[in-house]
């Protein structure tokens, strides 16, 4: 089964977030940029599918911030290929250009079987981007995965519907998986084979096409939420706070 | 071209979810303002059909196809079909699987520009206005959506959903299902509802749940020691879960439990979104949280910045004492 | 091992009454096992050298685990067994008998700390087998969560906290004399302070950083920092296994300072300083490199001191300085320079000292390792130095401010302030006052 695997670096949500002066988007300068985690379980659960029963996984992202690290990470892990899409503009690239892109390069790649991605970004204003790429190629898709096990040439699906209900179904042929947690948690990729990853892995170059970019919500201003503050904040060192919130919990007579 | 609000039901089977009333309730006041009619997409299972007395139309396809599951190709097909048949002026989805499976595609076959995570909603002359929370929460965008039909996906508990429950009796139209679900290649095969396990963390008047902050399985033994000197269930986080540190049946969240004990402790938990949405309707929220930005805090009731290795210990003596 | 890692008493199971009246003398003597089995010849049915020692003597850096013969004398000095089940005679006993010490959690339980190598008639060196294993165990994806997440960050941020290293210099800021950074100011300059991780970004730590920019400012020594484009040495990294990262870390480091001209560099990290005296040489870069209380020490006549220190103050040896580089004096000969104070030693200092459990990994494996140990290490060394009668606790390594002072806290004793000798210095001096 041959997989292609869709990767993008994300701002760090560890950190504080400044607003450009722009209004419409982040201080894109002074952020640190992270591979996206939703894509890590994607990358685990397809490299997964290749243990069991063979293939070649491909990991693919465009030319953003730090990807390199995140595409070396990949081989590292057991990927087999890594693409770079060059020529994006830098900042922030609308999903829907995103899946246009990957869209392109999917087709010129060919005989994959499945693309995995992650079910969502932070800042996928405008769309997740496995349906995007599912509707601009007309294959079928599915999100919000936490299981795709290969059965004979298919692979079995199973999404997540909420409040715990799950959902199964066969895809024969074609699909595109929005994944929200793997089978496993995302492995460990060693130092050691990162470097031997860079040192002996090419990441391939694919110049990004021209694309007519559908119509996308405008963004007039971007500002971080109103603090409502409603939290009282319990002061004290942790003997004092604890006192007070054992008091809390007893008081709701959920304690002796 | 209508002036029509589309809300497309977010139920696969069982109940008919809060979320979709929200949706109607909003769609109502967008209709009012664009001068349109509210109207609802219900896909597969028919039942209370009559839940829907706040919409002044019912769009219903059916096909067997429905009967053996959910299969996110059949729902884009229907809803696809529908939004054909209605022309709707604006289309709402909710952030759950069916709005983050549908939205993206059906935007971008209708050409129509979409909005995801959206917490509020109102009409601007003919466009539609929409604020997003972003980056975890962390920032919201306002957006102008544009054109001829525009989509959004809204996070659930953003809008009161009494509104939605309203009585009526609409108009119920039969949508010819289209031929496509006769040659589907992403196919249906089951629905399994949560297995049940010991644990309970929806009965529960009282819970202790554990985020990401805890850092590792190992430190998650002292939380589990305070909810066992609880006698209470532990829960978490979505990404505690996903790290397979506690099963699946402990998650709070979007795609875990909705919980509404009397008070809920949270514990490295920052607060993102589909996180709130599963508790935050608790009685009383107490959050541990060393970040004092963390959006927990916005709807938690007590709050304290120390850290919980500090404060754990703490609280365990004062309970044995 | 137990859980909770509460000791055991050893079991005696032999023991036979046996004498043997000698019919020449007619005395009796005791040919019991208590004093001669070890002249017999046992057979290890047990022991299956290709099953556990075998795999460690293989690894470059694991041969010496071979050496033991069991005396056992590193067992009393190792301060993890004190607390625990785990001591370096043990390990190789367990590992000749099958232990699995690839997969083992007592893999991650040595701090490195050099106490058991000190005493060790055979030289079997645990600061090389451990992380020798370890570097197995890190390839195959075997790392306890938390170590995982510190070498991610630090292999993406440079810094084991996962700070923005564009952050790195934020201290600078409220340090009262300027800090001048290379990258901006790359003229030549004598002392290039590498400043590292904790000293960087930890709060406790920033205050240090600022009060030795201060005293360096008023001893008058010329000096800059690489700010930004500072990466750790790594050390810590390497010996908790992961080679790898630190291969990378030399790379980024050497690279960086070959950019600028400086006399010599001086760390306040032991372990970023034992590194560049020993492993960096190793690879072909060669530094003049000094530990800060070595800077500082030599220059005790320029220091103006103005406010006194009234103080019973007792002193705890950094292992990476002391044990493992012989520095014991340049730290002492700072805290009796300072007037007023008074200087205490525990029990166990200099070549002896107890660990504080930050060392070789242990900094980032407190949790992992709790299930094993009765109390941390630092509380342990923590109640050592409150018996002392000391009303502070000095130390001059940026992993034991924030170590020390949760374990005053949790062992109850608030009153042990915990201070680097570089805030007891700068207090001395005067602070911000009069600069």
């Amino acid at each position: 089964m041959k997989i292609v695997v869709g990767m993008r670096q994300l701002a760090d949500l560890v950190e504080e977030l400044e607003v450009a002066d722009s209004g419409v988007d982040i201080d894109r300068d002074f952020v640190k940029f992270v591979s996206n985690e939703w894509d890590e379980a994607a990358l685990e659960e397809a490299l997964l599918i290749k243990e069991q029963v063979g293939g070649e996984v491909v990991v693919v992202a465009l030319d953003e911030p730090d990807v390199d690290q995140t595409l070396y990470s990949a081989i590292a892990k057991g990927a087999d290929r890594a693409v770079k899409i060059v020529g994006v503009e830098e900042g922030w690239t609308p999903t829907r250009l995103r899946a246009q892109l990957l869209a392109k390069y999917l087709e010129s790649e060919g005989d994959w079987d499945a693309f995995f991605t992650g079910v969502q970004a932070a800042d996928d204003l405008d769309g997740q981007l496995a349906g995007l790429i599912g509707a601009s190629l007309g294959v079928a898709h599915a999100a919000v995965v936490s299981k795709a096990e290969p059965e004979g040439p298919a692979l079995r699906i199973t999404q997540e519907l909420g409040g715990g209900t799950l959902a199964e179904s066969v895809a024969e042929g074609k699909v595109v998986l929005g994944v929200q947690a793997g089978r496993q948690a995302p492995r460990y990729a060693p130092i050691t084979r990162i470097r031997q990853a860079m040192s002996s892995t090419t990441i391939e170059s694919f110049e990004a096409p021209e694309v007519e970019l559908g119509p996308g919500p405008k963004v007039r201003k971007l500002y971080p939420p109103e603090s409502k503050g409603q939290a009282t904040m319990l002061e004290g060192d942790p003997v004092e706070v604890a006192e007070k919130i054992v008091e809390i919990i007893r008081t709701k007579g959920l304690v002796r | 071209m209508s002036n029509e609000v589309l809300v497309i039901n977010e139920r696969v089977q069982g109940e008919i979810p809060d979320l979709t009333f929200e949706l109607i309730g909003k769609g109502r006041e967008l209709a009012q303002a664009l001068g349109g009619s509210v109207s609802v997409a219900m896909i597969g299972d028919l039942s209370s059909l009559d839940a829907f007395g706040g919409a002044d139309k019912v769009y219903t396809v059916e096909h067997p196809v429905f009967g053996s599951g959910y299969s996110a190709q059949a729902w884009e097909e229907a809803v696809a079909e529908v939004v054909a048949v209605a022309r709707p002026k604006v289309v709402l989805f909710g952030t759950g699987t069916i709005g983050i499976d549908l939205a993206g595609s059906i935007a971008y076959r209708e050409k129509a520009p979409l909005a995801s995570y959206v917490v509020d909603l109102k009409v601007e002359g003919s466009d539609v206005v929409a604020v997003s929370q972003l980056y975890g929460g962390k920032l919201l965008a306002e957006s102008l959506l544009e054109g001829e039909t525009v989509v959004a996906t809204v996070i659930a508990g953003s809008f009161p959903s009494e509104a939605g429950r309203s009585g009526g009796s609409p108009e119920v139209v039969s949508v010819a299902a289209p031929k496509s679900l006769d040659s589907l290649t992403l196919r249906p095969v089951a629905v399994k509802e949560p297995e049940k396990s010991g644990v309970d963390i929806t009965a529960a008047d009282l819970l202790v749940s554990v985020g990401r902050g805890v850092g590792s399985q190992a430190n998650i033994e002292m939380l589990q020691e305070l909810a066992d000197a609880l006698k209470v269930p532990l829960s978490a986080s979505r990404p505690v879960i996903d790290q397979g540190w506690l099963p699946k049946p402990h998650q709070v969240g979007k795609s875990g439990k909705k919980v509404k004990p009397k008070v809920y402790l949270a514990f490295g938990i920052s607060g993102a979104p589909e996180h709130l949405e599963g508790m935050r309707s608790s009685e009383l929220i107490i959050a541990c949280n060393t970040d004092p930005k963390a959006p927990i805090f916005e709807v938690a009731h007590y709050g304290t910045t120390l850290d919980l290795f500090d404060l754990v210990p703490e609280i365990l003596e004062k309970l044995e004492a | 091992m137990p859980v909770g890692g509460k000791k055991q008493s050893p079991v005696v199971v032999e023991l036979e009454e046996a004498t043997v009246i000698s019919k020449v003398s007619g005395r009796e003597w005791d040919v019991s096992g208590a004093w001669n089995r070890m002249f017999q010849p046992r057979v290890l049915s047990d022991y299956s050298y290709s099953g556990g020692l075998g795999k460690v003597a293989q690894l470059d850096g694991g041969e010496t685990l071979e050496y033991c013969y069991g005396c056992g004398k590193c067992v009393p000095v190792c301060p993890v067994d004190l607390v625990s089940e785990y001591g370096p005679r043990k390990i190789h006993r367990k590992v000749q008998t099958g232990l699995d010490l690839f997969a083992s959690d007592e893999l991650w339980m040595c701090t490195t700390c050099g106490n058991c190598l000190r005493v060790c008639p055979k030289g079997v060196n645990m600061i090389q087998i451990m992380p020798a294993v370890r570097e197995v165990a890190v390839g195959d994806g075997k790392v306890p969560d938390e170590l995982q997440g510190i070498f991610e960050k630090t292999f993406r941020y440079g810094n084991a906290l996962g700070e923005n290293p564009r952050r790195r210099h934020a201290w600078t800021k409220a340090a009262g004399v300027p800090v001048r950074v290379l990258g901006s100011d790359p003229t030549p300059v004598d002392v290039l302070f590498y400043v590292e991780d904790y000293w960087s970004y930890h709060p406790r730590g920033q205050q240090a950083a600022q009060a030795f920019a201060r005293t360096m400012a008023r001893v008058g020594v010329d000096f800059a920092i690489l700010g930004a484009e500072e990466k750790t040495v790594g050390d810590s990294q390497r010996l908790a296994g992961e080679k790898g990262l630190f291969d990378a870390l030399v790379e980024d480091v050497t690279s960086t300072l070959a950019k600028y001209e400086f006399n010599r560099i001086v760390t306040p990290d032991p372990h970023a300083f034992n590194a560049l005296v020993k492993e960096y040489p190793k690879r072909g870069f060669t530094y003049d490199v000094l530990h800060y209380t070595q800077l500082l020490s030599p220059l005790i006549d320029r220091m103006n001191f103005v406010n006194p220190i009234n103080k019973k103050v007792t002193f705890h040896d950094p292992c990476y300085l002391g044990r493992h580089n012989g520095e014991y004096d340049a730290p002492r000969k700072l805290l009796k320079a300072i007037p007023g104070l008074d200087l205490v030693e525990m029990g166990r200092c200099k070549e002896n000292s107890y660990c504080c459990g930050g060392g070789g990994g242990g900094m980032w494996l407190d949790g992992f390792n709790s299930n094993h140990v009765s109390e941390r290490l630092s509380e342990r060394r923590v109640r050592e130095a409150a018996g002392t009668g000391a009303e502070i606790l000095a130390v001059c390594c940026p992993y034991e401010v924030s170590r020390f002072e949760d374990a005053a806290k949790s062992t109850g004793n608030e009153h042990l302030k915990v201070m680097d000798i570089a805030e007891l210095l700068d207090e001395a001096l005067g602070g911000s006052e009069g600069l």
